[in-house]
């Protein structure tokens, strides 16, 4: 009888090479890739212009098609919410809840296993890689709390593991699995050359935004200002955008860096109130919270100081108010000593 | 035979490619899917989806700032 693994696939090269450890050795895989609404994965290569050139592709799915499996990819943005709010394990060195997110994810592959009367579940976990959720005191915290308990297999770091039931059972060789530990990447460069893997993933800092300094701190501000920790998939995707300016409480500046950025935020005029330069090229901003009538003018002349009006005595701005209608101004652009460094988030 | 029309404008990949697979889900092999896309990683990353779960893209076009695809379900069970 073939038993049946699902595979959380990242697109990294250890997902990959744990689906084909396994496949290799005659267990008809299926992968799993979870959206957080956080993978850096895809999103800000569509956005910014000068990235337009580098490739496009998915690197789940590329893993998929090079193993010759097949991929499920899940929309977890909004059940993922109460992880990223409330972690019982806590946070990373940013807003990364690491620990929560794994047993999430095996809880959510356990199911998806249940319902597909599948066996067991999979990941390129190797002991020792992470600080937070691949540790060996942490592993077996995973398997408890998402209840999957020995039906998870590792195959990377599995002789470093006690026997799962897949072994234990005969439905996978030990033997045939392998003993990688910490952060050296040079077991699975090795590994992967000898299956016959080239030009797989090389992720320089994670594949989640939220262990991104920058944007952990921009999505702290956000929770400030509203005074609680919700967001929208929109929010989320809008801190990934062009640079964030709070000159009150109340309310901030989402300015467009590039003609990519500015083309992005324009499919969000409808929702935000906006505002771009017509005197002078410049970009486009949306602007974001509670903001009172006086407070525009704070806003038009942040946003003519990024244009190429800069130095002009005055630059004349289309003002899109929250209904809609558009109001012509008339500023004169922020100098460098009104611009308060606080403001940049 | 049907042909669904699924609106994935200003959606940012993987979104696209889970709309496609979450209406594939609800089709019949032979019924076709025409997704309005306005993200160009779905050139790649659709037809990438369509290869791997047994599907076909069978036109790909652009207007104006969209990126259109015609998907047929194709035959294989989709788990």
């Amino acid at each position: 009888m073939q038993r049946k693994a699902v595979a959380l696939i990242s697109g990294g090269l250890d997902s990959l090479l744990a689906a084909k450890v396994m496949l290799d050795q005659g267990i008809h895989v299926e992968g799993i890739n979870f959206f957080t609404g956080f993978c850096v994965e895809g999103h800000t290569h569509a956005i910014r212009k000068k990235d337009q050139k580098k490739p496009k592709r998915n690197n789940a799915l590329w893993s998929a098609e090079r193993l010759g499996i097949k991929l499920h990819i899940i929309d977890i943005v909004e059940e993922y919410k109460d992880i990223v709010f409330n972690p019982k394990y806590g946070y990373g060195a940013n807003l990364n809840p690491c620990l929560d997110c794994k047993i999430f994810m095996v809880k959510k592959a356990r199911e998806w296993m249940e319902a597909h009367d599948f066996d067991f579940i999979i990941t390129g976990e190797v002991v020792g890689q992470r600080p937070k959720s691949q540790r060996k005191d942490t592993m077996p915290v995973v398997q408890r709390d998402s209840g999957i308990e020995d039906l998870l297999l590792r195959p990377l770091c599995a002789k470093n593991l006690p026997e799962t039931k897949p072994e234990r059972e005969g439905w996978v060789d030990r033997d045939r699995l392998f003993d990688f530990s910490g952060r050296s990447r040079k077991p699975q460069m090795a590994l992967a050359r000898q299956l016959g893997f080239e030009d797989y993933a090389q992720p320089a800092g994670g594949c989640c935004f939220l262990t991104d300094e920058a944007y952990s701190h921009k999505l702290a501000d956000l929770w400030k200002a509203r005074g609680n920790k919700q967001y929208e998939m929109d929010d989320i995707m809008l801190l990934k955008v062009g640079r964030h300016i709070r000159p009150a409480p109340g309310y901030k500046l989402i300015i467009s860096r590039e003609e990519g950025e500015g083309k992005f935020l324009q499919g969000y005029r409808k929702q935000y109130p906006s505002l771009k330069t017509t005197s002078h090229p410049g970009p486009l901003a949306l602007i974001d919270g509670d903001y009172t009538e006086q407070q525009i003018e704070q806003a038009a002349r942040i946003v003519a100081r990024y244009s190429k009006g800069k130095m002009e005595d005055e630059v004349a701005l289309e003002y899109q108010d929250r209904e809609g209608v558009l109001h012509e101004l008339k500023v004169k652009p922020l100098s460098t000593d009104e611009m308060k460094p606080e403001w940049m988030v | 035979m049907s042909r669904t029309e699924l609106d994935c404008r200003r959606l940012l990949c993987p979104m696209p490619v889970i709309r496609v697979q979450d209406a594939i889900a609800g089709l019949e092999p032979g019924d076709e899917v025409e997704a309005f896309c306005t993200d160009p990683g779905v050139l790649q990353d659709i037809p990438a989806w369509c290869r791997i779960n047994g599907h076909m893209v069978l036109s790909e076009r652009r207007q104006d700032d969209e990126y259109i695809l015609l998907i047929k379900v194709g035959n294989e069970e989709v788990s």
